[in-house]
């Protein structure tokens, strides 16, 4: 540990809080860890989708004929082949909608709604081969005119992507077709009469656009169907649970066919939550009788798994002279990609989330485009929602003449504050992190060099709690193997096996986590939402505090004494009046085997208890004047952790979502040209940063107990991704005296604005 | 129609021979013909580094070398990184500074940052930055990865 | 990637002898990060592919201060700024093969590569221009000399015929008092394609202050890298002043011809031109004067 990286403690624990080196790292540096491309199986055939080149179209045929003749394919299959396509309207009665979608957008039926859209899958000998017979599907489309942006999109007379999709608003269903999905609305307050006593009203445009997690691992997944008519799946997933969920309901299986098998996994961020390949893959191991591994290319990833959508949202708050605000107000629309689901509720939920205000409204849409369907990306809706809110603060401060942490000090939620959509916070730390970002050396130093600026921005996200299942079995050798059905994408099982061995009163060395399948498990939920080290890692105390009770009553089998006078503490058992009795949790495991066996805890939690998190980041930019390219050049992210389980990881989770903030701030987007195709698909055109483009991001880690976790976890994955954005557009402003409204801040677009800016 | 190659090659300081055909990468190669998956994939176009791999002495995209042009040349991976004794120091610095989180990344890095360390043993951190720019991590921001090889070479701490 | 055989010959007669025979379904890998890249995409096809970096003339590099540089085609971009020699004589060379790609790509990739990949935005091109680089090339016909500024003749085409071949680039010994700076536009700091690139040398007289001679070269604003004949040539008998250099910029911006794509707008490039050249110029002059 380093200044740069700080941990305000005020609890300290034995194992919890402490930096072990993590139980895989060493498979993971060696290159032995298995990934989901990695797996191999006798006899495996490589699968291959070909895909829509046309943003928008009507499939009037497909020949597979040809494909099928050539040597070396194994099976072929298209829409044809999925359960849907021989279900009718009738049976699927209020379910058809939902399955068209789902079905269609594993492999398209009648119509293909991005460019990217599967129409149809080949299994072969290898990977070349079944590329070969990809080029000899003839598929004839008849194309229609695309949409892609969400302002477009919601006009009467745009192009309409689903003939049977109307407006769901407020529990009314819209007359006709459309492609805005669904129209939600919250309100407090009442927002006139906020604005009126205003004395002065700030109010905003702003644009985002899509942008990719950029998971370096592109989507895999290997199925075999077993004669007996069992499916296996390996993949690279989120959520193990997830993928078996959503191939039953495509392949209209039970779940107890499906097992799925999670392998370990490149990068997810939420993008690897919807199975884009599975369903495919093994459809084509039923048809071709052997197991089949797809994988996706890059271009693949871009352009057909889910981005973050882009989005439009009018700002408008208003505030006293003092700096009180007395009313915000957020209209946002946000493009959910050919099906409906954009994260437009959180979004809505997020945007005023750091502030106490009496008056506020939010107004979201979620409007389908011709673009690949949108998947979570890291506190999904948020960032888009804080660029807009942040920025609009930011202004407001400016007109007002204060500084921004001490404006946002003003206004900060706190315990007892009510959102707009009506929860009321329980603790939560937000004024902690601004205190500590106005207390912060970077803070009380100037921004450094010509053209420079700093920019201020905070950030929420809600966390999430949900299902998860741990089972922990004591073995004779006194080590415990921790079972879960989490899968670890950034260190996960080390934060889980240390608050089982926190609980347990033994060395971390002595919890061995694993990560298991489907049928080893009970369910879990995803690893997501900032959720597993908070409820997985609930699920390990609980099934600990299970052992720490069999350890016990064991004891007193052993001793031949009432249950209630042996206790549990610090890793041992012990009699509680006979200070002779007392046996180290090592000692009494290896008893169990000749006293009636090994002992497992088990749990299963579904807690509600997450706490919330936000962050404050303070950036530091440099602005070329001559070229309009912005270089991020100092850059601190405060964050409420409740309290850091593994405090490298979690400054890993802290500096990763940031500098994925950067990248959005500064440069990444999908770029679309005028008939709606990607024309970025590339890691050399969509310009994630590189080790290049930055510099060292410094963290704060404050720990403010989550009262609903019993060492005060609070969920920290995803709000690190919300503030960047908003920051950055602030710190540009400082340098340059420019308003950017819409995202990337591209150098071309700097430029664009300071010509305006001077005349044209 | 063109068939297998046959190629012999040093890996990791052994003799090799296999067969391939010469449209497969030598990514393709050490993954799919020789089982040495711990070389990773993430574009197949040049443009991450997760395929990195040391042909005669220096760090190349496996992707974009064909299998056949290792012939009589000497390939070292990421398999070829530990030694029996242990860990290479980077490798185990990487452990201890939490310089990775999902793993992907991390072979490509490792051989790239060994090559640096090799050349340049005192390296700094604007020189690590530069030289790391062809491998892409998405999950670390890079700056646990950037201390971990500062952590190694022998450039005085700032 | 379509199937393909392999062939990796050891002299230039050979290879010409191949590509002659298979035309445009043979095609030569050097470093291959533009070749590969491509025919995964399918935007070039080939029964053949030749291995041309077991050809000597190909893989060689050879300096005097008196004869120049000869630098074989297919020399990775590593081997010319790891070489203190060249690298002293030629920095402008050695700042574009310095950026191309990263320490990976730099590793394969060769300044022939990017000549005969003929992109608008291929960084070494400027460089090469600039410093008047000579094509050499071997065909059926045997050999002859192509300028540089001559070699790109539309977005991924070059000047080479049926069964010919870039063999080398030869670049004049430097005179005293000369300098030379490629510099490009990219919205990263590395692993990009230049929005827009310049490359300029300068001779001074022997007080340093005043202009011999000039070249500049200018990539992604048009078809192929554009020789900016204009913008060196007023700089020759000019003392070396703000004034002088804005002037060539102005000229250079002048033959730039760009398009609006997803890199960059045309306005956008232009305006980057005539920041690239000012700067290359002074950064040239700075050279030249030992700086
Ligand atoms: C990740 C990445 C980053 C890149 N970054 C840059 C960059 O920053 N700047 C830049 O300019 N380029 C860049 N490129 C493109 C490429 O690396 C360069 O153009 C490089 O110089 C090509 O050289 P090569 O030896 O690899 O060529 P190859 O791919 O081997 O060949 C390129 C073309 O030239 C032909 N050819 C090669 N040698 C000869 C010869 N002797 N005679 C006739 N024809 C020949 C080939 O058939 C092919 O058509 C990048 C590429 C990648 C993958
Ligand atoms: S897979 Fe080779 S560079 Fe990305
Ligand atoms: S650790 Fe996941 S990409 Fe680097």
């Amino acid at each position: 540990m380093t200044l740069s990286n700080q941990v305000l403690s005020e609890v300290e624990y034995n194992v919890v809080g402490k930096r072990p080196v993590r139980p895989d790292g060493v498979d993971k540096v060696t290159g032995r860890a298995q990934y989901g491309a990695d797996v191999k199986l006798t006899g495996l055939l490589h699968a291959k989708v070909l895909r829509s080149p046309h943003p928008h179209a009507r499939i009037r045929s497909i020949d597979t004929g040809k494909a099928e003749a050539l040597p070396g394919v194994k099976a072929v299959i298209t829409a044809k082949d999925l359960p849907f396509a021989a279900l009718s309207r009738e049976e699927l009665g209020g379910d058809y909608n939902r399955l068209k979608f789902a079905s269609d957008h594993m492999l398209a039926s009648d119509k293909v709604l991005y460019k990217g859209h599967p129409v149809a899958a080949v299994a072969a000998v290898n990977a070349h081969v079944a590329e070969s017979a990809l080029a000899l599907i003839e598929v004839d489309y008849e194309p229609l005119e695309a949409v892609v942006d969400v302002r477009a999109a919601m006009r009467d007379d745009a192009p309409l992507l689903h003939a049977e999709l109307r407006t769901s608003s407020m529990g009314e269903i819209g007359d006709k077709p459309s492609n805005v999905a669904a129209h939600l609305s919250y309100e407090k307050g009442d927002v006139e009469q906020g604005f009126g006593e205003a004395d002065v009203v700030v109010e905003r445009e702003l644009t985002t656009a899509s942008v990719h997690q950029g998971y370096i691992e592109p989507h895999n997944s290997t199925a075999f169907w077993n004669t007996d008519g069992q499916l296996n799946l390996w993949t690279s997933t989120q959520g193990a649970f997830a993928v078996r969920a959503a191939v039953a309901d495509v392949l209209r299986l039970p779940v107890s066919r499906i097992k799925v098998t999670p392998m370990e996994i490149g990068g997810g961020f939420g993008g690897k939550i919807t199975a884009y390949l599975d369903a495919i893959a093994a459809t084509l191991s039923q048809k071709a009788g052997a197991p089949v591994k797809q994988l996706m290319t890059r271009a693949e990833v871009f352009e057909a798994s889910g981005p973050a959508p882009g989005s439009w949202m009018k700002v408008k708050v208003g505030a006293k002279n003092d700096g009180r605000l007395t009313a915000v107000q957020l209209e946002v629309a946000m493009d959910a990609g050919a099906y409906p689901g954009s994260p437009v509720m959180q979004a809505m939920t997020c945007a005023f989330a750091c502030y106490d205000v009496e008056n506020g409204k939010v107004d979201g849409y979620d409007v389908v485009v011709n673009k690949p369907k949108t998947a979570a990306y890291r506190a999904p809706g948020s960032p888009q929602a804080a660029f807009g809110v942040e920025t609009v603060m930011d202004e407001l401060c400016q007109q007002l003449g204060l500084d921004p942490i001490d404006f946002r000090l003003l206004n900060a939620a706190k315990e007892g504050t009510r959102r707009i959509e009506g929860p009321v916070a329980r603790r939560i730390g937000f004024v902690e992190c601004l205190e500590a970002a106005r207390d912060h050396d970077h803070y009380r130093t100037p921004p450094e060099g010509e053209n420079s600026g700093r920019g201020v921005a905070a950030g929420y996200w809600m966390n999430r709690g949900f299902q998860s299942s741990c089972v922990i079995t004591v073995n004779f050798d006194g080590t415990v193997s921790l079972i879960m059905g989490s899968v670890d994408i950034g260190g996960t099982r080390a934060s889980i096996a240390q608050q089982a061995a926190e609980t347990l009163g033994i060395a971390y060395e002595d919890v061995k986590p694993m990560v298991v399948d489907t049928d080893s498990i009970g369910f879990t939920f995803i690893t997501g939402g900032s959720r597993t080290s908070f409820a997985t890692g609930l699920a390990a105390i609980e099934a600990a505090e299970s052992v720490k009770a069999q350890m016990v009553s064991r004891a007193a089998k052993i001793w031949d004494a009432a249950e209630d006078d042996v206790e549990y503490a610090d890793g041992a058992v012990r009699h509680k009046s006979d200070p002779e009795l007392r046996l180290g949790f090592k000692d009494l495991a290896r008893q169990l085997a000749t006293t009636g066996g090994t002992v497992a805890g088990q749990s299963n939690v579904d807690p509600a208890g997450e706490g919330n998190s936000y962050a404050v980041h303070l950036a530091d930019v440099q602005v070329d004047p001559d070229t309009g390219k912005t270089e991020v050049t100092r850059y601190t992210a405060i964050q409420d952790a409740g309290k850091a389980v593994h405090p490298s990881y979690v400054e890993g989770q802290i500096q990763g979502g940031a500098v994925q903030g950067i990248g959005w701030a500064l440069n990444e987007e999908y770029y679309f040209d005028n008939s709606g195709r990607m024309m970025n698909p590339t890691f050399l055109d969509y310009r994630m940063p590189t080790s290049l483009d930055l510099p060292m991001i410094d963290t704060v880690i404050v720990e403010v107990a989550n009262s609903g976790h019993p060492y005060g976890v609070r969920g920290v994955g995803e709000v690190p991704i919300v503030p960047p954005m908003a920051a950055i557009a602030n710190g540009i402003h400082e340098a340059t005296g420019l308003r950017l409204r819409s995202l990337p801040m591209t150098p071309g677009k700097i430029l664009e604005e300071q010509w305006e800016r001077n005349g044209g | 129609m063109p068939g297998v190659v046959h190629v012999q090659a040093k890996i990791n300081g052994e003799d090799t021979n296999f067969l391939c055909e010469p449209r497969q990468s030598l990514l393709e190669v050490l993954r799919d013909v020789l089982g040495m998956t711990g070389t990773k994939e993430g574009c197949n176009d040049g443009n991450c580094g997760a395929c990195t791999v040391v042909l005669d002495g220096r760090i190349v995209d496996s992707c974009l070398v064909l299998g056949v042009e290792a012939q009589g040349r000497e390939v070292q991976t990421i398999e070829g990184m530990a030694s029996p004794g242990g860990l290479h120091p980077l490798q185990q610095s990487f452990l201890e500074n939490a310089a990775l989180q999902c793993g992907i990344c991390t072979p490509g890095f490792l051989l790239a940052s060994r090559a640096l360390l090799d050349a340049e043993p005192d390296a700094d951190e604007g020189r690590i930055r530069h030289w790391l720019a062809g491998n892409l991590c998405r999950c670390t921001g890079y700056d646990k990865i950037v201390r971990a090889v500062i952590q190694v070479s022998t450039a005085p701490e700032k | 990637m379509e199937a393909f055989d392999f062939v990796a010959p050891k002299s230039i007669e050979a290879a010409v002898s191949i590509l002659n025979e298979n035309g445009d379904r043979a095609r030569i890998i050097a470093g291959g990060t533009d070749i590969l890249v491509m025919m995964r995409a399918g935007r070039r096809l080939a029964d053949v592919v030749l291995d041309v970096k077991g050809i000597p003339e190909l893989d060689e590099m050879s300096y005097s201060p008196e004869g120049g540089l000869t630098l074989g085609a297919a020399v990775p971009c590593y081997r010319i700024y790891q070489d203190e020699a060249i690298s002293a004589a030629y920095p402008g060379l050695v700042d574009a093969a310095s950026l191309i790609g990263g320490i990976q790509i730099q590793g394969r990739a060769s300044i022939g590569g990017n000549l005969c990949n003929a992109a608008p935005s291929g960084d070494s091109i400027p460089a090469v221009i600039a410093l008047n680089g000579v094509c050499n090339v071997a065909g059926p016909n045997g050999t002859r000399q192509i300028a540089a500024e001559d070699f790109c003749t539309a977005p991924g085409q070059n000047a080479l015929q049926q069964g010919e071949m870039l063999v080398s680039v030869s670049f004049p010994a430097p005179v005293a008092n000369s300098g030379a700076n490629y510099q490009r536009f990219i919205p990263r700091n590395e692993m990009d394609i230049a929005v827009a690139g310049v490359g300029s040398s300068v001779v001074l007289d022997a007080s340093g202050e005043n202009f011999v001679s000039g070249r500049v070269a200018l990539a992604s604003v048009a078809p192929t890298p554009v020789f900016s004949r204009a913008a060196g040539d007023s700089l020759a008998g000019k003392p070396v002043s703000d004034e002088a250099i804005r002037e060539a910029s102005e000229l250079a911006m002048a033959d730039a011809v760009p398009i609006n794509d997803m890199r960059g707008t045309i306005r956008q490039r232009i305006h980057l031109i005539g920041v690239l050249t000012r700067r290359t110029l002074n950064n040239a002059v700075e050279r030249a004067r030992g700086g």
